[in-house]
């Protein structure tokens, strides 16, 4: 056989690569989110899907323009401005004009993702500051509906503040609470709030979908949500710690920020030290914003600003060296002036 | 199960495509090309001349340094050539080139020790380095200088057999179909050594070798235990495989000696064997050739310095889509671009690809996942280290320990994004290298002016 024909490629070693890429990891995040989604829409109908496609569909546009702008390679293919888009929708109540979330697409990608660098590059989490920006609107941002309601694609709401679990909390009306909604509601998400936050029970259930695929370790969600009960069962306010800090994990956006927010990779660290350091540092911030903020959510700040201390953590948290710590207690020291004499020997013979 | 190494990857290990083939005898190459140089150390000195006849085991390269082992004629011919032919490290290297007279005569110098099996240990090293015994699980570093670099600390002999690369099957087969060789082996290993036993770590999708080897151990009443090994990449790493059978860990920069371990390839225990009980040099080895582009996969009993064409064409030759060909295994080897270089003392599978095992995108971008870090087996950050080197942070780089990467190519394999990590880690170490270099001349230059200047 004639080899002087085939076209063959030299590079460097490896030369096999597992299947997993960026956008199979993206791909695995979309499908984790895909029961939030479904449940979203059951709760507060089509306009909940609308709005996760509008908002997917902005990122994914903004980040093309913007790639095509600046004359770079295409990146809309690896789906991290998609789960970007889906989650920015997933923070933002039902009823809001879809203007504003592309408003926040455009925050996430361009000002946070592009003007960085693009993937891998940015500091903050896309979709979370985009939600800090859009609080602007504060008015729309806190327009609430309440659950198993169908809200009209188009046309304007009427404008009815349905009182969120947090609000109660953050009020420290738990008995309100507790007649309002019982804690298997609070689970499975039949309660007002953003849209894709709504469901405890089935983001868990994607978010151990993704431990269980490896996408992520199980440190910064169980050290985050871990805080959050621990410190919500020790300082509670009324009578029952353990209804208290129910109530206080399977609420707001803790569950949505501990399993897909905190934990992407970009703005999060590296070291599962790092990350059981980061998750508990959210939880900390979180319950501090909880009770003495004047928001009654702190999920959000809570994970930016653990976002801007990544890099300190990253620095700090090395993995210890290869053969050093352990080996030096095993191999003995005593033996190295030893070796030398020995090897001398050998080569003299 | 023995313990384990840190990180790791499971690739998919593919190895059935050959691991029930019976070695088969490569039919006779006309002409076989000896490189003077298969191993680390110094190249060997051409001692034939063109027009010589050579015989099966002669010697044709002769080994002048301390570090570098004796190479062979691996068939019986006249020498057509003694000049730079191309290696499989892709520069020409001196080469002697023999034309095959296919009668397979062989060396009359090929003699056993005296004592045979029961030689001395600079007796031994003697007769492997004659006998141009190296490692070969692909590292090639020459056995008599690890024996004998190793007596006195060595307390841990450990034969390699886990084979952790994908599509290998060349050990795996030798532990089925010459279990003795690999048993004689160990024992001398442990008498020369003092030790009680020599452990052999078998990777667990081996169970059929292990089973074999306990019987006849068990039959032999021989030192050895068989340690079963998870089946993980890169288990069969010097240092991993230390690790995963002492729990030590060898430091920075340093040996297994250190550790008072000792690691000899399953093949290099048959090679130690030939050589002394019968006077065997290294001049045939078994070559997996396998790998998607290959019509008819098998493992070949080769003569060393046949060109990978003519193990390709024993094979039925390789499908027209293929585009890459390796020599070694799919984590570690070298791509080949000439079908003529040969075969070396450390090439254990010869491996065509034509489907979609590459994965490389035009643009890699990290986004910082860690998987890298996590599968380190040197608990190395090869994230940060990339962006150290593509920024020509020499310094940061050397700070992150690029020098203890063993180039396994872990990181590279798990890496989503695609980067060419163990590249860049390779051109960070040899920049790094040379400016170590630079320095050391630098100031030797300032001493010397220095001391000029005080005798002026």
């Amino acid at each position: 056989m004639d080899y002087s024909e085939l076209n063959l490629i030299g590079s460097s070693s490896p030369h096999i690569r597992t299947k997993a890429g960026t956008n199979s990891i993206m791909g695995e995040v979309l499908i984790a989110l895909a029961p939030a989604l479904c449940f979203a829409v059951y709760n507060f109908g089509w306009r909940a899907l609308a709005n996760t496609l509008v908002s997917a569909a902005g990122c994914c546009l903004f980040e093309y323009l913007y790639r095509y702008l600046m004359k770079k390679n295409n990146t809309v293919g690896d789906l991290s401005a998609a789960v970007t888009g889906v989650l920015i929708a997933f923070v933002c109540p039902v009823t809001i004009p879809y203007w504003i979330l592309l408003v926040g697409d455009f925050f996430a990608i361009v000002v946070v993702k592009q003007l960085f660098g693009g993937i891998g590059k940015n500091f903050l989490n896309p979709a979370l500051a985009a939600r800090a920006f859009m609080l602007s609107w504060a008015g729309e941002m806190s327009t609430w509906v309440g659950p198993r309601t169908s809200t009209p694609l188009w046309g304007s709401f009427d404008a009815v503040t349905y009182p969120t679990p947090m609000a109660l909390l953050h009020g420290n009306d738990l008995a309100s609470l507790e007649q309002m909604y019982d804690l298997p509601e609070m689970l499975v998400g039949f309660i007002g709030g953003s849209m894709g936050e709504v469901s405890a029970l089935l983001l868990i259930i994607g978010g151990v979908w993704l431990i269980f695929r490896k996408v992520i370790t199980w440190h910064i969600p169980v050290c985050y949500i871990g805080t959050v009960a621990a410190l919500t069962f020790l300082f509670p306010r009324g009578n029952d710690p353990m209804t208290w800090m129910l109530y206080n994990i399977l609420g707001g956006g803790l569950m949505l920020g501990a399993f897909f927010m905190a934990t992407d990779y970009v703005t999060s660290p590296v070291t599962h030290l790092g990350q059981a350091i980061f998750g508990v540092g959210c939880g900390l911030l979180t319950v501090f914003i909880r009770y003495f903020g004047s928001n009654s959510e702190g999920v959000c700040y809570a994970i930016l600003v653990m976002n801007l201390v990544v890099w300190i953590i990253d620095k700090s948290i090395k993995p210890g060296r290869f053969g050093v710590a352990k080996a030096e207690k095993l191999s003995g020291l005593g033996k190295k002036p030893e070796k030398k004499k020995e090897k001398k020997e050998v080569a003299g013979k | 199960m023995a313990q384990a190494f840190f990180g790791g990857i499971h690739p998919l290990d593919k190895k059935d495509a050959t691991n029930k083939k019976p070695i088969e005898k490569l039919p006779p190459p006309a002409r076989v090309v000896v490189p003077m140089s298969m191993h680390i150390g110094a190249p060997c000195q051409p001692c034939v001349a063109v027009g010589d006849h050579v015989t099966v085991g002669q010697k044709v390269g002769e080994a002048t340094a301390a570090v570098s082992a004796a190479v062979h004629a691996s068939v019986s011919g006249t020498v057509a050539a003694v000049e730079p032919r191309i290696h499989f490290s892709g520069v020409p290297v001196m080469s002697v080139v023999i034309e095959n007279d296919f009668n397979d005569t062989p060396c009359h110098d090929c003699r056993p020790p005296e004592r045979g099996a029961d030689l001395g240990a600079e007796e031994l090293v003697k007769v492997l380095q004659n006998a141009g015994v190296v490692g070969m699980g692909g590292a090639t570093f020459p056995t008599h200088i690890k024996i004998s670099s190793g007596l006195g600390k060595v307390d841990t002999v450990i034969i390699n057999a886990s084979e952790c690369e994908p599509y290998i099957t060349s050990d795996h087969r030798l532990l089925l179909e010459y279990p003795e060789e690999i048993i004689g082996g160990a024992k001398i290993l442990a008498r020369i050594f003092g030790v009680d036993r020599v452990h052999i770590g078998v990777e667990a999708n081996k169970q059929n070798a292990a089973e074999l080897l306990r019987v006849k151990i068990d039959e032999q009443k021989a030192p050895l235990v068989v340690d079963m090994l998870h089946t993980r990449y890169p288990q069969g790493a010097e240092k991993q495989l230390c690790q995963s059978i002492t729990g030590r860990q060898v430091p920075p920069g340093a040996l297994p000696a250190a550790i008072g371990c000792a690691v000899f390839n399953v093949a290099t225990t048959a090679a130690i064997y030939r050589a002394v009980t019968a006077g065997t040099p290294l001049t045939h080895r078994v070559v997996t050739v396998s790998g998607s582009g290959v019509n008819e996969p098998k493992n070949l009993l080769c003569p060393i310095g046949t060109p990978i064409r003519e193990l390709l064409d024993a094979c039925g030759g390789v499908k027209k889509s293929t585009f890459k060909i390796l020599m070694g295994g799919p984590m570690m080897g070298h791509a080949q671009f000439d079908m003529e270089a040969p075969i070396g003392k450390g090439t254990n599978a010869i491996l065509a690809f034509c489907e979609d095992e590459e994965r490389t995108v035009e643009y890699p971008a990290c986004i910082r996942c860690g998987k890298c870090a996590s599968v380190c087996p040197m608990k190395l950050q090869p994230l940060f280290m990339y962006q150290y080197e593509q920024a020509g942070m020499l310094e940061a780089l050397e700070r992150a320990n690029v020098m203890d990467c063993i180039e396994c190519g872990a990181c590279t394999y798990i890496c989503p994004g695609r980067l060419h990590l163990v590249q860049a880690f390779r051109a960070g170490k040899q920049k790094i290298n040379n400016a170590r270099a630079a320095a050391k001349a630098a100031a030797e230059k300032a001493a010397k002016a220095a001391a000029a200047k005080k005798e002026g």
